[in-house]
C-alpha cells in the first residue's frame, strides 16, 4: 500500500476487484441498534414512543372495532344499556345512513344518476392517471368537455329551457366573436383564415354544450337544494381541481408576462384571493354576487360557492407553478427560441412539463388542502359530507353516546383514503417521470 | 485538404448579398455599454472564428444574430431579413440561423430523438416520420445514431453537444451559431465536437464560431475576429492574426492563450 508513497514511480498492473461491503452493517439487529438505540437519548426516546403507542392504539382499536355495533336498525343497538356490554363505535348509524351520507337529499328514484356521475367520474380519472392508458388525448377531451357536460345534463336534469331569443342572440355574438378572432388575426399578422377557424371551433364546442344542456332527454329536475353528501364534496373538489390547475398556470404566466396589464391583473387577483381567508370568499361568492349581477340574473346556490373555490385554489396554484416556471434554467427557453418555437410552443412543449413536474409536490399539496376546504361549503348552506353527518348524528332516532364520534370517525377514513391515494399517486408519478432523465 | 480549400474559396462570392450583416450595431445592459458600433458582414459559406476576453461581449454579438438579445442601435440583416421588433420576422430569421450553446440546452425531458424532432414537426411542419428519418441522418453524422431513444442526461457531456448541434441541422438551418461550444466538456470530449464542427465546416456551412480553440480557428476559419470591451478591435485571417497580430490587446491575449 505505501509503495505510491516510498517511491516517486509507481505504475498499477492489475485491477483491483470490487468487494462486497462489510457484514457489520447488515441484519436485522444492526438495523434496530443503528435506527432506535444509536445513543443514550435515542434509547430513551424510543421506549418514551413505545409507551405512547401503547397508551394510544390498543383503545383506539377497541372503539373502531372490537367493540363496535355493525348491526342494527335504531338507537337500541348503540346504547350500553340496551346492548348489555360496553359500547365502541356504531357503524350501524353510518351503515343505516349511508344513502344520506352519499346523495344527500337527492330524489330517491333519480339516484341512479349520480350513479352514472361517480362511475363516470371514475372512468375520467383512471383515464387520466393511469399514464401508459391508451389515447389520452382523448381522454383529456372526454374529462374536460364530454363528462362535465354530460354530468350536468345528469345530475340537474338538463332542458334549461334558453329559448328561441337566446339562441338567436348566440348566433349574433357567434359571428360578432368569429369576426373578432380575424380581426385580432390579421392585427398580430399571422393567418386570418386560422384564426377565425380558432374562433368557430371555440364557438361550435361552446354551441355543442349549451345544446345538450338545452335539450329536452325527459331526464326530471332535481335541484341543486336536494344535493348532497359525498356527492357534493366530489363535486366541489373536482371541480376545484380541474379549475385550479389550467387558470392557475395562466395566471403564472400571467405574472411572468412582460406585458403591464396581463401582469397587473395576475398580482392583483392572485394577491387579493389568497390575502382573503376561503371562508370570506364563499360568504362573498353565496351573498355579495348575486348583489353584483343583474335583478334577473340568479346563479345557482352551489354554483357559488363552487366559482368561489375554484378562484381560492387557482391563487394558490398559480404561486406553486410560478415556483416551478422560476426553477427553469434560462439555457431551455433559449434552446427552444433558437429553435424557432413560438412562445405557447416554447411554453407547451419545453417549460411547462419540466416546470410542473419539478413542483408535483406542491400541486399535490395544493389538491389536498383544496380536497379538505371543501367541507368549509357547508358555511354557506350547502350539505357536503361534513353537514350530512352533522345533520344525522342529531337524529332522536339514532341518540347514543358514541354517536357524533362514529360519524366523523367516517368522515376522517373518508377524506383520508382520498388524500392518501393522491398523496401516493404523486409520489409514483415523480419516481416514473424521474427515471432516466436526471439532470 | 487543398482541393476542399480552393472549393470552399471558390463558394464565396464576395459581390452577393452577405449572409450577416451587423451595421454600427450598439447595445448597452442598462447603463453598461456591451456592444460598441460592431460592423461585420459574412458572406455566404464563410467560417468566422471570434475570440476575445471574458466579457468582452463575444457572445452577446452572436446571441443578437437571433435576437435572443436585442440590440439597442443599428441594423442586424440575416439572409435579407433586417431583425426589428417584429416577431413574424424574428421567427423566419430563427428558422434559418442554428444555435449551439455552451451548456447544449437540451430539454432534458425529451428523448435525443424527440429532441431533434419537436422543431421540424412544430415549426416546419414536418411530417413526424419524416422529421425522424431527418433526425437519424444528422444522429448518424455526429455519429450516435445509437442514442436516439436515450434521454439527454443518460450521455457524456461531448455527446449532448454532438446532439445539440444534430438538433439545429435537423432545421437545415443556412447559418450556424457556435457560443463557446467545448467550453464546458471535459478535455477528453473537447476533439469529437471538435471533429463534427470541421465536418460542417467542410460542407460549406456559413458559421460564426465564439471559441478559444486557436486550432480549430487556424484550420477552419476565414477570418478571425479579435473582440475586446465590446468592439471589435482585429479581424484578419487566421494566417496573418496568429503570425502578425497588429494590435497591441491582440498580442497580449494570444501570448496568454498559447503556450
Amino acid at each position: 500500500m505505501s509503495t505510491a508513497i516510498d517511491t516517486s514511480r509507481f505504475v498499477q498492473h492489475n485491477q483491483i476487484e470490487a468487494l462486497p461491503p462489510p457484514n457489520l452493517a447488515r441484519g436485522p439487529i444492526a438495523w434496530v441498534r443503528e435506527n432506535l438505540f444509536s445513543s443514550p437519548l435515542n434509547g430513551l426516546l424510543t421506549i418514551f414512543v413505545f409507551y405512547l403507542l401503547y397508551v394510544i392504539v390498543p383503545p383506539i382499536i377497541d372503539f373502531l372495532f372490537i367493540n363496535a355495533v355493525w348491526t342494527g336498525t335504531d338507537r337500541d343497538a348503540c346504547r350500553a344499556e340496551t346492548a348489555g356490554h360496553r359500547i365502541g363505535a356504531c357503524w350501524a348509524f353510518v351503515i343505516d345512513k349511508i344513502n344520506y351520507f352519499t346523495y344527500g337529499s337527492y330524489t330517491i328514484s333519480e339516484r341512479w344518476r349520480v350513479n352514472i356521475f361517480f362511475l363516470m367520474l371514475a372512468v375520467g380519472v383512471t383515464w387520466l392517471l393511469w399514464l401508459r392508458a391508451p389515447r389520452r388525448d382523448l381522454g383529456a377531451l372526454y374529462f374536460f368537455w364530454l363528462f362535465p357536460t354530460f354530468s350536468y345534463v345528469l345530475l340537474t336534469g338538463g332542458n334549461m329551457d334558453l329559448g328561441g331569443g337566446f339562441w338567436v342572440g348566440f348566433v349574433v355574438v357567434s359571428a360578432l366573436f368569429i369576426g373578432a378572432f380575424a380581426a385580432m388575426a390579421y392585427l398580430l399578422k399571422v393567418s386570418v383564415k386560422s384564426g377565425a377557424a380558432i374562433g368557430a371551433g371555440i364557438i361550435a364546442v361552446i354551441g355543442i354544450t349549451l345544446a345538450l344542456m338545452d335539450f329536452d332527454f325527459g331526464l326530471d329536475h332535481v335541484p341543486t337544494s336536494l344535493w348532497g353528501g359525498v356527492l357534493v364534496t366530489l363535486l366541489v373538489a373536482t371541480v376545484g381541481i380541474v379549475f385550479s390547475l389550467p387558470f392557475g398556470i395562466l395566471l403564472a404566466l400571467g405574472r411572468r408576462s412582460k406585458l403591464p396589464i396581463v401582469q397587473l391583473a395576475s398580482v392583483i387577483f392572485i394577491e387579493f384571493v389568497r390575502g382573503v381567508p376561503l371562508i370570506t370568499v364563499l360568504i362573498m361568492a353565496n351573498t355579495m354576487l348575486p348583489l353584483f349581477l343583474p335583478a334577473e340574473m340568479t346563479v345557482d346556490r352551489l354554483a357559488r360557492p363552487l366559482i368561489g373555490v375554484a378562484f381560492f385554489a387557482s391563487a394558490y396554484m398559480a404561486e406553486v407553478v410560478r415556483g416551478g416556471l422560476q426553477a427553469m434554467p434560462k439555457g431551455q427557453y433559449e434552446g427552444a427560441m433558437s429553435l424557432g418555437l413560438n412562445y405557447p410552443q416554447m411554453m407547451v412543449f419545453i417549460i411547462l412539463p419540466q416546470a410542473l413536474r419539478i413542483v408535483i409536490p406542491g400541486i399535490v399539496n395544493t389538491f389536498i388542502g383544496l380536497f379538505k376546504d371543501t367541507s368549509l361549503v357547508s358555511i354557506v348552506g350547502i350539505f357536503d359530507l361534513i353537514r350530512t353527518i352533522e345533520a344525522s348524528r342529531i337524529d332522536p332516532n339514532w341518540a347514543a353516546p358514541t354517536i357524533s364520534y362514529t360519524g366523523y370517525a367516517f368522515a376522517a377514513f373518508f377524506y383520508f383514503v382520498f388524500c392518501f391515494g393522491m398523496s401516493r399517486y404523486s409520489l409514483g408519478v415523480e419516481r416514473r417521470l424521474a427515471a432516466g432523465q436526471n439532470r | 485538404m487543398a482541393t476542399t480549400l480552393t472549393s470552399r474559396q471558390a463558394a464565396i462570392d464576395p459581390t452577393a448579398q452577405p449572409a450577416i450583416e451587423l451595421v454600427d450595431v450598439h447595445k448597452w445592459y442598462g447603463e453598461f455599454h456591451v456592444l460598441r458600433d460592431i460592423n461585420l458582414s459574412v458572406q455566404r459559406g464563410e467560417r468566422i472564428v471570434v475570440c476575445g476576453p471574458s466579457g468582452s461581449g463575444k457572445s452577446t454579438m452572436i446571441r443578437c444574430i437571433n435576437r435572443l438579445e436585442e440590440h439597442q442601435k443599428g441594423r442586424i440583416i440575416v439572409d435579407g431579413t433586417e431583425l426589428t421588433n417584429d416577431l413574424k420576422r424574428i421567427d423566419e430569421v430563427r428558422r434559418e440561423v442554428g444555435m449551439v450553446f455552451q451548456h447544449f440546452n437540451l430539454f432534458p425531458h425529451l428523448t435525443i430523438l424527440e429532441n431533434c424532432t419537436l422543431a421540424p414537426i412544430w415549426v416546419k411542419k414536418m411530417p413526424k416520420r419524416e422529421a425522424e428519418e431527418v433526425a437519424m441522418k444528422y444522429l448518424t453524422r455526429v455519429k450516435i445514431p445509437e442514442q436516439a431513444n436515450k434521454f439527454p442526461g443518460q450521455l457524456s457531456g461531448g455527446q449532448q453537444q454532438r446532439v445539440a448541434i444534430a438538433r439545429s441541422l435537423c432545421m437545415s438551418p443556412k447559418i450556424m451559431l457556435f457560443d463557446e461550444p467545448t467550453s464546458a466538456l471535459d478535455p477528453e470530449m473537447v476533439k469529437e465536437v471538435l471533429d463534427t464542427m470541421v465536418s460542417l465546416a467542410d460542407e460549406g456551412m456559413t458559421m460564426i464560431c465564439v471559441t478559444h480553440e486557436m486550432g480549430f480557428a487556424r484550420q477552419v476559419a476565414d477570418r478571425v475576429i479579435f473582440m475586446d470591451y465590446g468592439q471589435i478591435v482585429e479581424m484578419n485571417t487566421p494566417d496573418a492574426f496568429f503570425k502578425n497580430p497588429q494590435h497591441e490587446r491582440t498580442r497580449l491575449f494570444l501570448s496568454q492563450i498559447l503556450h
